[in-house]
């Protein structure tokens, strides 16, 4: 394990046409670690990986490597490979010298150049395709040579800004899954962007997440779909069931509200008795019953099912004009009224 | 931990990508405009100011007013006439598909190529005293005189801007109707409109903007008109562009010939702005999802007999007046003395042979074909200069720079600029004295790249805008400097468009005759001047020798228009970046 971090972003500051997009955001990303920058769209995301790149300046904040400030070193210098959304690749280079395009500007050997590249293609399992136009690849093939023109200058950083963003679903499950075994392979540090959490959750170590200028938590996936840290988070995750209630007892925490009593088994540091809160009940592993429990249970009437190829996503009114949106295994009819069970675990609260 | 340790190569530069100071690109620019277009100008204002000073200078004021109206009468005359057949042929290449379509299509481009003496010295050889007309009825008819007297005459004169202008409505107009989008049309259709009402209601008011712009294009080419005029008007039809020429280079009033630039500039100016006013603003572009989803074949027999008319009708225009030249350049005529008015035609190479000796002394000095060579000489160093400054100003329009909207808009001003004009302003800028005019051709090549630039930073800037910022950061991460992103990036993807505009500017100054008549020295022609000066001599061979010389023009022309055919289909679309 290693302790010290290669990059550090430190309190980093940019204005976007006169608004705030990144209000001081600091990480670290580790040797040989898969990060994750997940945000919705506008986040700026990408803004912040121009800046870790060198291509476009931060008005506060640093950028260091290794412990060394880079913000004298240009761009250029940095061997930071960034691989944009729409590739850019040149259009008027074959696949081969897409490849070598990095290479070439380190005045590498022409033979060893040749090496690297057909090594760089194997990685991408696009061997056979040194002499093709790059205007002439699918969107697939295209995202391959990028990715293999960003890895073969071995650079010691790698950037990923929505790498799978323009491709469609089934070839992005699948690239998905060989990028994650090239990543892995390579140990090289990695920032991955995306807005889709599937995605980041299958590729990352570790998950950051941008919100409103800053990173709002950090951690492994498991401990942040657990425990999103704010109302916002919890939706952005697709958890948007929300209710209001007020806490009535600290062990279990019990928190009651206008449909009855939740236990909640999420974490009670910072709070107190009496206090005012909004619950969020997650939609997945909910319990359909004919008896209405006495906690953690909702009545209502299902007024829509919507199958999800796996399971059915179920509104379910709760009151009047009140609906709640959970995930089924089995379909359920619309009229049915059911009592929904949310076990202690699916049940968080935040302070209102 | 190998990578951590890797040196940092650090570089004392401002460190922002897109930083350094893009505006000094602007520099050059601005300074060959300001030079060689708005000091120009600014003497013609100035001279003017002085006419207003100089009350003793006598001016037949009613036959400066005769020259306005007989300027805006032909240029109306012209106008209509081109709608005439521009519309239907304009139709004919926006609604079908036919067979002939590509060649009709090389044909209409032609008058965007040719220089006006070309194309006048083609009508010359159909219907000039010595042309097939006249040749063919003076044997039908065994006259010992040419029966028609078209030359310098309006007819001529409209025949000309005829020739001209239909191949621009062609472009504009058939072009916007090639593109509209047919469901419009189909939906309104299905609302219940009748192919009459579809016409007049969702067609027409389309392409309104389109047609404007054309009739816009064609009313100041025929207002502007000078070669064409000059060349077969002959002396009793002056248009103001003419006469800027004659009070200049004959009665040397260059107050009266600034006043008159004046006049000119001021139409030229309300007749934009009033027809743009009535073509209701900007082209809207309405793109169908399929190219050439619109178009069909021809099927009722109407449309049959319409299209190959039209086809014949545009046939003729283009291609005769060439063709004719191109044959009369190699005919020699040997009348038989004892039989008046019988003439045997015969093949001869004679025309070409002679324009390499240096047979009259006193006109040129120099055998005529130098003026080829002079020619190439201008064309080369005006399509480099042009480069040079519209290079520079394509890039800098790229950037952000706060003056870019302004500086491009001034940039597009010399378009507005008559070549009369630029040659009046010339002459009172730089033509201080005896020893300043003798320096006179060493401007040429700057007025020809400044007529040259903004079609060259037309070109440019839209390829240099086109390569998407993300391949240049993207270069830039994999470790090319700003030089090597300009060299290994930019360059190779705009290359095919440098060559393009090159030759545009290249064909354009090949072909300037306004500008250049107020600059050439005797001893030192351009082929346009040279054809000028020997058509407006006597005898058979100045005649044919004119016609040689139109020819080979007409033949650099062409090549120079194929390699830019050539540079064009290989280029990259902005598609593919």
């Amino acid at each position: 394990m290693n302790l010290s971090p290669l990059l550090q972003v430190v309190n980093i500051y940019k204005k976007y046409q006169n608004q705030d997009l990144l209000s001081g955001v600091s990480f670290e990303v580790f040797s040989g670690e898969t990060v994750c920058l997940l945000g919705p769209s506008g986040s700026g995301k990408s803004t912040l990986l121009r800046i870790i790149a060198g291509i476009e300046y931060a008005e506060k904040g640093m950028v260091k490597w290794a412990g060394k400030d880079l913000s004298k070193v240009p761009v250029h210098y940095r061997r930071f490979s960034l691989m944009f959304q729409d590739y850019a690749l040149f259009p008027h280079l074959n696949v081969n010298d897409n490849v070598a395009f990095g290479l070439r500007m380190q005045r590498m050997d022409e033979s060893l150049i040749r090496r690297r590249v057909a090594e760089s293609l194997k990685m991408v399992n696009l061997q056979t395709f040194g002499q093709r136009r790059v205007t002439e690849l699918s969107g697939g093939e295209q995202q391959r040579v990028a990715l293999a023109r960003a890895l073969a200058p071995h650079p010691r950083l790698i950037m990923l800004d929505e790498p799978l963003g323009a491709l469609d679903r089934s070839l992005k499950d699948q690239l998905n899954k060989e990028l994650r075994s090239l990543l892995k392979r390579l140990a090289i540090p990695v920032i991955y962007v995306t807005h889709d959490q599937e995605e980041a959750y299958a590729i990352a170590d570790r998950l950051l997440i941008l919100h409103d200028g800053l990173i709002v938590q950090q951690g492994n996936a498991e401990q942040i779909v657990s425990q999103p840290k704010n109302l916002w988070l919890a939706g952005f995750l697709g958890f948007t069931n929300t209710i209001k209630g007020r806490v009535i007892k600290l062990n279990p925490l019990t928190i009651s509200t206008s449909f009855g009593k939740f236990v909640s088994t999420a974490q009670t540091a910072n709070c107190k008795v009496g206090q005012d809160v909004t619950l969020v009940l997650k939609p997945h592993g909910v319990q359909f019953g004919k008896i209405n429990r006495q906690q953690n249970c909702i009545k209502g009437k299902v007024i829509e099912v919507l199958f999800k190829g796996e399971n059915h996503q179920i509104a379910v009114e709760i009151g009047k004009g009140t609906l709640i949106s959970v995930q089924s295994t089995q379909p359920l009819s619309i009229g049915d009224v059911v009592n929904i069970y949310f076990p202690p675990d699916s049940v968080l609260y935040y302070e209102s | 931990m190998a990578s951590v340790n890797v040196e940092v190569k650090s570089e004392p530069l401002n460190n922002h990508f897109l930083q350094g100071q893009p505006w000094k690109l602007w520099v050059a620019p601005i300074l060959f405009l300001s030079l060689f277009f708005v000091f120009p100008m600014l003497s013609i204002i100035l001279a003017t100011t002085q006419m207003v000073g100089q009350v003793s200078l006598v001016t037949n004021w009613s036959r400066i007013i005769g020259i306005i109206g007989f300027t805006l009468f032909q240029a109306l005359l012209s106008t209509l006439l081109t709608l005439l057949i521009g519309l239907p042929a304009a139709f004919l290449f926006g609604l079908y598909n036919f067979r002939a379509k590509g060649l009709l299509r090389l044909l209409s481009t032609l008058p965007f190529i040719l220089p006006t003496v070309v194309v006048a010295a083609g009508f010359n050889s159909l219907i000039g005293p010595r042309g097939w007309l006249n040749l063919i009825l003076m044997n039908l008819l065994h006259l010992g005189e040419p029966p028609v007297q078209l030359l310098n005459s309006l007819s001529a004169i409209l025949l000309a801007h005829v020739f001209y202008n239909t191949a621009v409505i062609i472009r504009v107009v058939g072009s916007a109707l090639e593109h509209l989008d047919p469901r419009l049309e189909q939906t309104s259709r299905t609302l219940g409109a009748s192919p009459w009402q579809n016409f007049w209601n969702v067609t027409i008011p389309l392409l309104r903007p389109a047609m404007a712009s054309a009739i816009l294009l064609v009313f100041l080419f025929d207002f502007t008109s000078f070669g064409v005029v000059i060349l077969l008007g002959g002396p009793q039809f002056a248009t103001l562009e003419v006469e800027i020429y004659y009070q200049t280079m004959q009665l040397l009033n260059l107050p009266l010939a600034s006043i008159l630039s004046i006049v000119q500039i001021v139409f030229t100016l309300l007749i934009t702005l009033s027809i743009l006013r009535l073509g209701g603003g900007e082209i809207i572009p309405v793109r169908p999802r399929v190219q050439e989803e619109r178009l069909r074949k021809p099927q009722y027999l109407a449309e049959k007999i319409f299209l190959v008319f039209m086809m014949v009708l545009i046939f003729v225009i283009f291609i005769s007046p060439l063709l004719g030249l191109i044959l009369r350049s190699i005919t020699r005529l040997d009348a038989e003395r004892r039989e008046r008015g019988v003439i045997l035609p015969a093949l001869t190479l004679d025309y070409y042979r002679e324009l390499f000796i240096n047979r009259r002394q006193s006109l040129f000095y120099v055998p005529p074909i130098l003026a080829l060579r002079n020619s190439l000489l201008y064309a080369l160093a005006s399509s480099l200069l042009s480069l040079l400054f519209g290079g520079m100003a394509a890039s800098a329009l790229t950037y952000k720079i706060r003056l870019n909207k302004w500086l491009d808009s001034m940039l597009m001003l010399p378009m507005g600029a008559s070549a009369v004009t630029l040659g009046l302003g010339y002459v009172l800028a730089y033509g201080f004295n005896f020893q300043s005019r003798q320096l006179f051709p060493y401007l040429i090549p700057f007025v020809h790249s400044l007529v040259a630039l903004p079609f060259v930073v037309r070109t440019l800037q839209p390829v240099l805008a086109s390569i998407p910022a993300t391949i240049k950061f993207a270069a830039a991460t994999l470790g090319a400097s700003r030089w090597h992103i300009w060299y290994h990036i930019e360059l190779p993807l705009v290359s095919r468009s440098i060559a393009v505009a090159g030759l545009f500017a290249f064909a354009i100054s090949l072909g300037e005759f306004g500008a250049t008549a107020f600059l050439t020295r005797p001893d030192i022609p351009t082929l346009p001047i040279a054809i000028y000066r020997f058509l407006g001599l006597p005898g058979a061979l100045n005649y044919g020798q004119a016609l040689a010389m139109a020819t080979i023009l007409l033949a650099c022309c062409a090549a120079v228009m194929a390699l830019i055919d050539l540079t064009q289909t290989r280029m990259y679309s902005g598609e593919n970046l």
